[in-house]
């Protein structure tokens, strides 16, 4: 076929047409951006249940969707729903109620809360003393039935699914932390498959409920310098103390290039390379020798058919934790090695904090504005460098910079590590 | 030209009621003895228990074991077997780059600390402030861990070394289908050679029979064979199980030496509405689509799991197809996203064999079958969505 368009490696190239992104900064690639580049926080102190006793009370939450029953799982779906919307719109392909690809979802597991816990008891026999029998009999009233759906993971992905007319069995996924960037792996990896021209790749979390954030605040892994909220996230600063939690949404048309230019469609960007590596260290630390992580960035980069060097901006995992962001960055230093002097490495999570399963599916979203607008994104609350990572974090105030290439990283519990190799186009 | 890729399976692990490993299950289901079913233990829901494991086989530091529960030592324990029977155990080599997917549903809750706290809730003067002093307190910070989905593949990676990439899919069973299939389609599309691919179910758990039954999808009373439900209005008798394959691309086995099970030749999926009649069509479409079957050397084994009227419709539209079938969550019970890696499993080792189970429960569909076994067509219809059928073949 003339003009047919292939990678280095003789593969088909992926194309993103369309764009979708909600964050606890607003609806929409536009408001987003803007707020990106003022270096605003969409942080704030939770408002969606009482503080009483406990340690981390910030939160990116979005606050202005409704979702009824409210929990995470409905919030969850809504997110999706006004990403996709937003990507749909842009990309101009199918038409309504259909995707000509197939979905991958990416979200966390879900489910019933005490709302619905509670409301369920009360529904069962009035025996004393409670036992779970009196629960399993109050959903044995049969008044639940909508709930039962609402908690079950396949529900999310099968509910866009239908709204949006994707094609074939909708794939849910959790890579923790990684999501996002492996929902849009897998839109990847089916393309230069061949089999299917487009995929609709999504990543979205709306977890800041009371239990979520006591279990992670168990572990020790979130901030708790509270006030001010929107200086919470300090991501490379030697004061970062954690990451904070926040809620999100983003939705990538991923489409086959060729295919895109035959419809007209404009093309974002380009997904050149994906990296993936587990980490069999331990359940919630990375190998403190990066060795996972380094092997994740080599990944991505050979499977993109670059060196170091064509890379010119990091948009990094960058949660906040202390762990982590040494880690990445002595991760950066064996791969980068004397080039990384010289490489702004941003974290979006210093704004929209860390969207979780969202995050991965975010930050492409935001890499590419970064090449589009020919301007670097701030890592915000930097007032005081850690000298053990010496890094350009692009500290506090957003940068003009021609961008031609974007490596985004994505590291997960479980050992899941995952990389993204993006460019603009023409590249 | 290089042969074209194929995909085979050259380890199985399997762990459910019925007891540990290939031999234990083949025995089970050829001796028609009946399934392993607990009526009383959480009645009013009969459930298939697990079959006692000897973790330390598999999981040998006590402190790995510690930090999981139940659904991820199965799993892990399992995934162990898997690689053991393929051979590849504790094979750096192999491992760093064995690729997993892993279907998994969320993991325990302390269910007394939850009692604990709803029974608190109904009197507390300040309901928030209670609940978040409770659960400040009360939660094991290690819970989150095994509750975690993508934490089973993190605990294959730990305990086993399994490092190539590590992806966890969700969606009850449709997930345990979709894993099965990315992982074929990526083998034969050239992006990996060797990959490990399952998951693991607890049953024997208050909250997961809450997640079901708020649905309406458990079965009360009496435990019926899948088939022998629909006059009840069906339901599901779930089953702990777990269930692993090492699919292996051909070449790559037999350069070591590895001897397959069975190979897998095709996986279709997809996702209907479940409007009167989808469920029949679906299946019918995903079985015309792996092609004809020889009724002299095939059979089918059905996902049906016994929730209606799915089970009646998969039913109809196997009954038309001249081939016997076998319905194994009657059983090895509902194992959700474990279903279909354990029916592949079971396929595999008929194939093996060569020799069918043996029939069970007393409806016609389960007919006799005396033929040496060649094909078998693994259906699977989720109790709620997704609907699919592979394709698994003797190699000779």
């Amino acid at each position: 076929m003339a003009g047919e368009r292939r990678d280095r490696q003789g593969r088909p190239v992926v194309a993103i047409t369309g764009m979708g992104v909600v964050t606890s900064l607003g609806i929409g690639k536009a408001d987003n951006w803007a707020a990106i580049m003022a270096g605003k926080s969409g942080l704030s102190t939770i408002k969606r249940f009482p503080l009483d006793g406990l340690k981390t009370t910030v939160a990116g939450t979005i606050d202005f969707i409704p979702a009824e029953p409210f929990c995470a799982a409905e919030l969850t779906e809504r997110l999706a729903h006004v990403a996709v919307e937003e990507a749909l719109a842009e990309a101009a392909i199918g038409r309504k109620g259909y995707f000509p690809g197939p979905l991958f979802l990416a979200m966390p597991p879900v489910e019933t809360e005490w709302e619905q816990r509670e409301a369920v008891l009360a529904a069962g026999p009035t025996a004393e003393p409670v036992t779970y029998a009196t629960l399993l009999a109050g959903a044995a009233t049969g008044k639940f039935r909508a709930w039962g759906e609402r908690f079950l993971f396949g529900s999310v992905a099968d509910h866009v699914a239908e709204r949006f007319g994707t094609q074939g069995s909708p794939i849910t996924l959790s890579t923790a932390c990684a999501s996002g960037a492996s929902a849009i792996q897998l839109g990847v990896e089916a393309i230069r498959r061949g089999e299917t021209r487009a995929a609709l790749c999504v990543g979205t979390d709306a977890t800041v409920n009371l239990e979520s954030l006591v279990r992670f605040s168990l572990l020790s892994a979130l901030s708790t310098a509270n006030e001010p909220p929107e200086e919470a996230s300090k991501p490379f600063s030697k004061n970062r103390d954690g990451f904070v939690m926040a809620e999100g949404a983003a939705a990538l048309v991923l489409e086959d290039y060729d295919a895109a230019i035959a419809r007209g469609a404009r093309i974002l960007g380009i997904v050149e390379g994906v990296g993936e590596l587990a980490d069999s260290f331990h359940r919630t630390r990375a190998s403190p020798d990066g060795k996972p992580v380094i092997g994740c960035i080599r990944n991505a980069l050979a499977d993109a058919s670059v060196g170091p060097e064509a890379i010119d901006h990091v948009n990094a995992h960058g949660t906040g934790t202390p762990e982590n962001d040494k880690m990445e960055y002595n991760s950066m230093n064996a791969v980068f090695g004397d080039l990384l002097k010289a490489l702004p490495v941003s974290s979006n999570k210093s704004m929209v904090g860390h969207t979780l399963s969202a995050a991965g599916a975010i930050e492409t979203v935001f890499s590419i504005l970064t090449m589009v607008n020919s301007r670097i994104p701030p890592t915000i609350n930097y007032k005081v460098p850690d000298p053990a990572i010496p890094l350009d974090v692009v500290p506090n105030v957003a940068r003009d910079a021609e961008v031609a290439r974007v490596l985004s990283n994505s590291f997960g519990f479980g050992g899941q590590n995952v990389c993204l190799v993006l460019a603009r186009e023409p590249a | 030209m290089p042969d074209r890729r194929e995909a085979w399976i050259t380890g199985i692990g399997l762990v459910s009621s019925l007891g540990e490993g290939l031999e234990a299950h083949y025995t089970a289901l050829t001796s028609g003895a009946g399934p392993t079913v607990d009526e009383t233990r959480f009645a009013p829901y009969p459930v298939h228990p697990m079959a006692p494991l000897d973790l330390d086989k598999q999981i040998p530091k006590r402190g790995d074991q510690r930090q999981m529960e139940p659904w991820q030592r199965y799993g892990t324990y399992t995934a162990g077997l898997a690689l053991e029977s393929a051979g590849i155990k504790g094979n750096t080599e192999i491992l760093s780059r064995t690729h997993m997917i892993v279907a998994a549903g969320g993991g325990e809750r302390d269910n007394s600390v939850d009692i604990k706290i709803l029974d608190g809730l109904r009197t507390a003067e300040s309901k928030g402030r209670f609940l978040n002093d409770r659960l400040m307190g009360d939660l094991r910070p290690t819970l989150f861990l095994a509750q975690l989905s993508n934490l089973l593949a993190g605990n294959i990676s730990i305990v086993h070394g399994v490092v190539g990439s590590s992806r966890t899919f969700m969606g009850e069973e449709a997930s345990g289908v979709d894993a099965v299939r990315i992982a074929l389609s990526r083998l034969i599309g050239g992006t990996g050679d060797i990959f490990l691919v399952g998951g693991a179910f607890n049953a024997e758990r208050e909250d997961m029979l809450l997640l079901f039954e708020l649905g309406g999808a458990l079965l009360h009373g009496a435990y019926a064979p899948v088939w022998e439900r629909a006059a009840r209005g069906g339901g599901l008798a779930l089953g702990s199980m777990a269930a692993f394959l090492v699919l292996e691309e051909k070449a790559h086995a037999l350069a070591r030496g590895a001897k397959p099970f069975a190979r897998l030749a095709a996986v279709q999926s997809g996702r209907s509405r479940r409007n009167a009649g989808d469920v029949a069509a679906s299946i019918s479409g995903h079985l015309d689509a792996l092609g004809p079957l020889d009724p002299a050397s095939s059979a089918i084994l059905s996902g049906a799991v016994g929730t209606e009227t799915a089970t009646s419709e998969e039913r109809a539209a196997l009954a038309g197809r001249g081939l016997p079938v076998r319905a194994t969550a009657s059983l090895i019970g509902a194992g959700i996203e474990s279903q279909f890696p354990a029916n592949v499993a079971l396929a595999a080792i008929a194939l093996s064999k060569g020799a069918l189970f043996a029939p069970f429960g007393s409806d016609a569909i389960e007919a006799p079958f005396t033929g040496p076994l060649r094909q078998m067509a693994v259906t699977s219809v989720g109790h709620w969505r997704g609907e699919a059928a592979a394709l698994v073949e003797a190699v000779d």
